[in-house]
């Protein structure tokens, strides 16, 4: 006998749970539906947990969730064949109110999962949702590998693949220049080592996005975060990318562990996990239709990544919690078409969900149109310095002519001023 | 001695061993047509897959589905829309440890 539901959750992430426990705590009837053994168990991401939109929910969070490191270093490292520039962030006002926190998906979604139990949702796992049910138009239920189940309405929080929308026609596939590819390796180092190389305290860590080096001539880039003893290292780019350049992720990963400027940070590592997983980079003209007559789309489902930043949880955990009040809303109406639920875009729209997603919405169309951002101006860059600290008894005029010249190899005059116009429009405009 | 300073690279198999799966006789991933494999040129699902689960051998896609980390980037790249991609059935496939 299938029963009926206020709200069904598809996905048990960071959205899905955060959709969840709004619902749940309005007292509506809320199940959620997560395909792994246990919450958690099929994610992967960087990573930082941007608190943020996590205290909305749960005032004490950094108190009480399972949380790895605060950041209070960010650092950016532009690598190139030989070598590295390196800028290195740290205040102290950052250390006593940190915005990030390094963390493992296999030990977070499971404590998170569970607030939405305290709530009084239900979380069913080992339940894969294959499609919705639509009738007369409307979303009324999904079906899963274990029977129907009903609701009044459906919020898809099912992660970057986002197979339900794409089921129902919210978006077709994705294409492969809207997706990354994330490759992670989890290495353990040990605390007192973490601890030693990055000058942390008890608790610290380091947070580091990284652009060029074997990336070069793809859109993508490299992480380096520090957990309590291991480090998750990885790189992502673009599928079409990788494609075109026939660069195996495996083998993109590994030449960045041997980069001079990676390798010994994790040389007498142990490697405790392999990962992969897609990371939505779209942007804002790739964002599905974000709802329809039941059925609403959530976190990395709904493309909301923001690629200036590095912002993705705290994206996922804003679209659920505005899904879930777009829910309850929509309980008290009776009315869960889409003339209700519009509400959720509307609330989107109003805050820094598609606010950033919006202003930031001619970045991802540059990365990667505009090869030479990620691949020429960092070595332009090294260049410039090598030749500037290359102390070798030629007058310094000799030297800044060397340097125009270096400049100019790589990039002519009229390209330089377009790059410049071009990043300063996305940024700015 | 040498070898220390030039690490070979570590292969996708071994790396998945640490890995924790819990196999489905079922493969969830599924060529509808071997004669538009026949056709791909690029071949974009073996260079894309993480997990190198695609290989060509003679005349045809081998898909070792039980090392599958459930991405689904195989099903993006095909320029047929020749693969179809679900999830393992019943929470089976990959489970990460550290994620």
């Amino acid at each position: 006998m299938p029963e009926k539901f206020d709200v069904i959750v598809v996905g048990a992430g960071p959205a899905g749970i955060s959709a969840a426990i709004t619902t749940a705590r309005a007292k509506l009837n809320t199940i959620v539906i997560e395909r792994g053994g246990i919450p958690g168990e099929k994610n992967m991401f960087g990573g930082v947990i941007w608190k943020n939109a996590f205290e909305r929910l749960i005032p004490d969070f950094v108190k009480i969730a399972p949380l790895e490191r605060k950041v209070v270093e960010y650092q950016y490292w532009i690598l190139t064949d030989t070598g590295h520039i390196k800028i290195v962030y740290r205040d102290e006002r950052l250390s006593k109110s940190p915005s990030g926190y390094t963390a493992l998906r296999a030990k977070f979604d499971p404590w998170y999962a569970k607030k939405a139990e305290e709530a009084g949702a239900i979380v069913v796992t080992r339940t894969q949702a294959l499609k919705p049910i639509v009738q007369e138009d409307k979303v009324i239920g999904v079906e899963t590998d274990r029977g129907e189940v009903y609701g009044n309405v459906v919020i898809a929080a099912d992660g970057a693949n986002s197979l339900l929308a794409k089921q129902i026609g919210l978006h077709e596939e994705w294409k492969p220049h809207e997706m990354v590819l994330g490759v992670k390796e989890v290495v353990e180092v040990g605390r007192v080592k973490i601890e030693d190389t990055f000058k942390l305290g008890q608790d610290e860590g380091i947070a580091v996005t990284i652009v060029g080096g074997p990336v070069k001539g793809m859109t993508g880039g490299g992480f380096l975060y520090t957990n309590k003893e291991t480090l998750s290292i990885g790189v992502g780019a673009l599928l079409s990318d990788i494609t075109a350049n026939r660069k195996r992720p495996n083998e993109l990963l590994e030449e960045f562990k041997r980069h001079p400027s990676i390798s010994p940070y994790i040389k007498e590592g142990t490697l405790r996990e392999y990962s992969a997983h897609l990371i939505p980079e779209g942007g804002y003209y790739s964002i599905p239709k974000l709802y329809t007559n039941g059925f609403m789309v959530v976190g990395d489902a709904a493309m909301l990544v923001n690629v200036v930043g590095w912002e993705g949880t705290n994206f996922a955990v804003e679209s659920g919690i505005h899904a879930g009040e777009t829910a309850i809303e929509a309980h008290k109406l009776g009315d869960f078409s889409m003339k209700t639920l519009r509400n959720y875009e509307e609330k989107l729209k109003n805050c820094f969900v598609l606010r950033d997603l919006r202003k930031f919405r001619n970045v991802p169309p540059l990365m990667r149109n505009n090869k030479a951002l990620l691949t020429e101006y960092p070595e332009i860059l090294n260049d410039l310095l090598y030749i500037w600290h290359t102390v070798d008894g030629k007058p310094k005029e000799l030297k800044m002519k060397e340097m125009r010249k270096a400049i100019l190899s790589r990039r002519n005059v009229a390209q330089l001023i377009r790059d410049s116009l071009a990043v300063a429009r996305a940024l700015f405009l | 001695m040498q070898q220390q300073q030039t690490r070979p690279s570590m292969k996708v198999e071994a790396k998945l061993f640490l890995a924790r799966y819990k196999r489905d006789d079922k493969s969830h991933l599924v060529i509808l047509d071997n004669q538009k494999c026949l056709k791909c040129k690029n071949k974009p699902c073996i260079i894309v897959c993480p997990a190198e689960v695609y290989h060509w051998e003679d005349d045809r896609l081998i898909v070792s589905y039980d090392n599958c980390v459930e991405c689904g980037s195989c099903r993006i790249v095909c320029p047929y829309a020749n693969i179809q991609f679900s999830y393992p059935r019943w929470g089976k496939g990959i489970g990460y440890r550290y994620g």
